[in-house]
């Protein structure tokens, strides 16, 4: 079987308009699903993904061979029950994993669209993803749901669509990207264009990868994904294979090389200008924007129930900035429920095992799934 | 459920917009989701609280009365109930403007120091009351701020609070807990 035939693909005709000004159509949106929808086609969570996930959000990705990346969150018998649950997961577009990106033909030049790739948004990335509900005549969601990259979805997903979900788990993230994470994701980005195979984002037609520079930004942004506490805890000042310091540049310690580890399996994944696209994606992310700056009028005319989750060691995207979307939702008086989750394992913890984080989505998926 | 729980749920209306303020694990929030109002939400700080209240199906938001308040806007709410945590606060008089600038009323309940059982503890035993209703020692007790439903009426009538109140001087000496309604 070749590795393309094991990704589904809803090809796109309806053209669609970017915020950048260009419009696409005839795109591929790569997906899968979980379990069935039910007569009624009222079981459907749609699952957006963060950064470097993608559709294989649980059992085996079948093109990497790894786990999917919510394989603790999601499944038969987990928090979000597939046994129950009709989930559908979407690569986002401006992804490597089958869905309209960077490293696709471009039928003009006949070669990879490379830089010349439009820049995409988090809203571009949810209007492609709509398309997914006419595909399975779904006339309303039972919930959106996803963390960082994709809690940004969720909320874009409920201002644009307000009367399309019953449910919105928005988890780990914010309505506008501080400047702080717009700075992390720079690091990144220069990092791959300091490699001089990255070649200004043509290095497909070469035949280079800028496989150093794409390891580093993973590095640096696997630290912002983890907290002081939970690396002392695990690393500290331990040393990698070796009784004392070596007084060298190898990797001493323990962490030197998982993070080097870290990186080195990241670029066999991950396109690196998937990785510009997307962070760049994620810096233009303010939900205030269209609204003169108030949160609350994004989800003016939303009928979603809403449920926030944010955790303690989370510094990438913490408690504050999550809790600000409770604030807007409160202020107009939206049905808006939220936990902070206690948890040392910093932004990670939405992905991990974290089980009063997983206990608190099966209750309120199942509870709320009575009700509708 | 005790039985304050029922007398404050005999208070609201039904089909009210409510919010329980320090709602604990959610039980009266859950008698009256079931029996008189859907729309109902929470308040509470305690982190295994409010999973049990997300266990229950009930919509609460982990937060700190003290500070998360502001965020609900003038009158969205038909009741704000608070029970027996006033005396918690570090600033019960800005939460008591809270609850009456966000509710058309407010139902508060506070543990009464003017009961006689709390009278006689401190004239014979010489030392601060425990009862049941003021179960902890001088030493690890969270209530700040103790007051008699006699004090708790002269601050409404000095703030000008409307407070439903019959039998002072009774009430004040045998219950070991006064309920009110309070409106501006």
């Amino acid at each position: 079987m070749n590795e393309k035939d094991k990704i589904k693909t809803l090809l796109v005709k309806k053209p669609l308009k970017l915020d950048c000004g260009q419009t696409i159509s005839d795109f591929p949106l790569a997906y899968e699903t979980y379990g069935k929808l039910n007569d009624k086609k009222d079981n459907a969570i749609l699952v957006f993904h963060a950064l470097t996930g993608d559709q294989f959000a649980s059992g085996t990705n079948p093109i990497t061979k790894k786990d999917g990346w919510w394989n603790y969150a999601l499944g038969p018998g987990k928090a979000i029950d597939t046994d129950k649950y009709f989930v559908v997961a979407a690569n986002v577009i401006g992804g490597c994993m089958g869905s309209f990106g960077p490293s696709d033909i471009n039928s003009e030049t006949k070669k990879p669209y490379g830089t010349n790739f439009p820049v995409i948004t988090i809203n571009d990335m949810v209007n492609a993803q709509y398309n997914l509900l006419e595909h399975f005549k779904i006339e309303k969601l039972f919930c959106v749901i996803g963390g960082s990259m994709g809690g940004m979805q969720v909320l874009q997903f409920v201002s644009n669509f307000p009367n399309k979900a019953h449910t919105a788990i928005p988890i780990a993230c914010t309505a506008s990207h501080s400047a702080q994470n717009i700075a992390l994701n720079e690091l990144g980005r220069q990092s791959i264009m300091a490699d001089r195979n990255w070649q200004d984002g043509f290095y497909e037609e070469q035949n280079k990868q800028p496989d150093k520079g794409l390891a580093v930004a993973r590095m640096a942004a696997h630290i912002t994904y983890l907290s002081k506490a939970g690396l002392q805890e695990k690393f500290g000042r331990k040393l990698q294979e070796r009784d004392d310091l070596k007084f060298s540049f190898d990797a001493d310690f323990q962490i030197e090389s998982y993070l080097r580890y870290q990186g080195s399996v990241f670029v066999d994944r991950f396109d690196a200008n998937s990785y510009l696209y997307i962070t760049r994606a994620m810096d233009y992310f303010d939900l205030t924007k269209k609204f003169g700056g108030n949160l609350s009028k994004a989800f003016e005319k939303s009928d979603t129930k809403f449920f926030i989750i944010s955790f303690t060691s989370d510094w990438l995207y913490p408690t504050s900035e999550n809790r600000e979307i409770v604030i807007a939702l409160n202020a107009i008086g939206k049905d808006v429920g939220f936990v902070e989750i206690t948890s040392d394992k910093g932004h990670d913890s939405f992905l991990l095992d974290v089980p009063d984080f997983l206990n608190t989505v099966r209750n309120f998926l199942n509870k709320s799934y009575e009700k509708i | 459920m005790k039985k304050e729980f029922y007398n404050i749920a005999n208070l609201v209306t039904k089909n009210a917009k409510i919010l329980d303020v320090g709602c604990g694990n959610g039980e009266l929030m859950k008698y009256i989701n079931e029996n008189i109002s859907k729309d109902i939400r929470g308040i509470e700080l305690s982190k295994s609280n409010v999973q049990k209240c997300v266990e229950k199906g009930l919509t609460v938001i982990e937060g700190d009365a003290e500070k998360d308040l502001k965020q609900f806007p003038d009158s969205s709410f038909d009741f704000v109930i608070l029970s027996q945590t006033l005396q918690a606060f570090l600033d019960p008089e800005n939460v008591l403007n809270e609850l009456l600038r966000i509710g058309k009323k407010a139902i508060v309940s506070i543990p009464n120091f003017g009961h006689w059982k709390v009278r006689l503890h401190l004239l014979f035993k010489g030392t601060m009351p425990v009862t049941e209703n003021l179960p902890n020692e001088w030493y690890n007790t969270p209530n700040l701020h103790m007051c008699t439903i006699k004090d708790f009426e002269n601050y409404c009538m000095q703030r000008n609070i409307k407070i439903n109140l019959k039998n002072l001087k009774f009430q004040n000496l045998f219950s070991e807990l006064g309920i009110f309604i309070l409106e501006k």
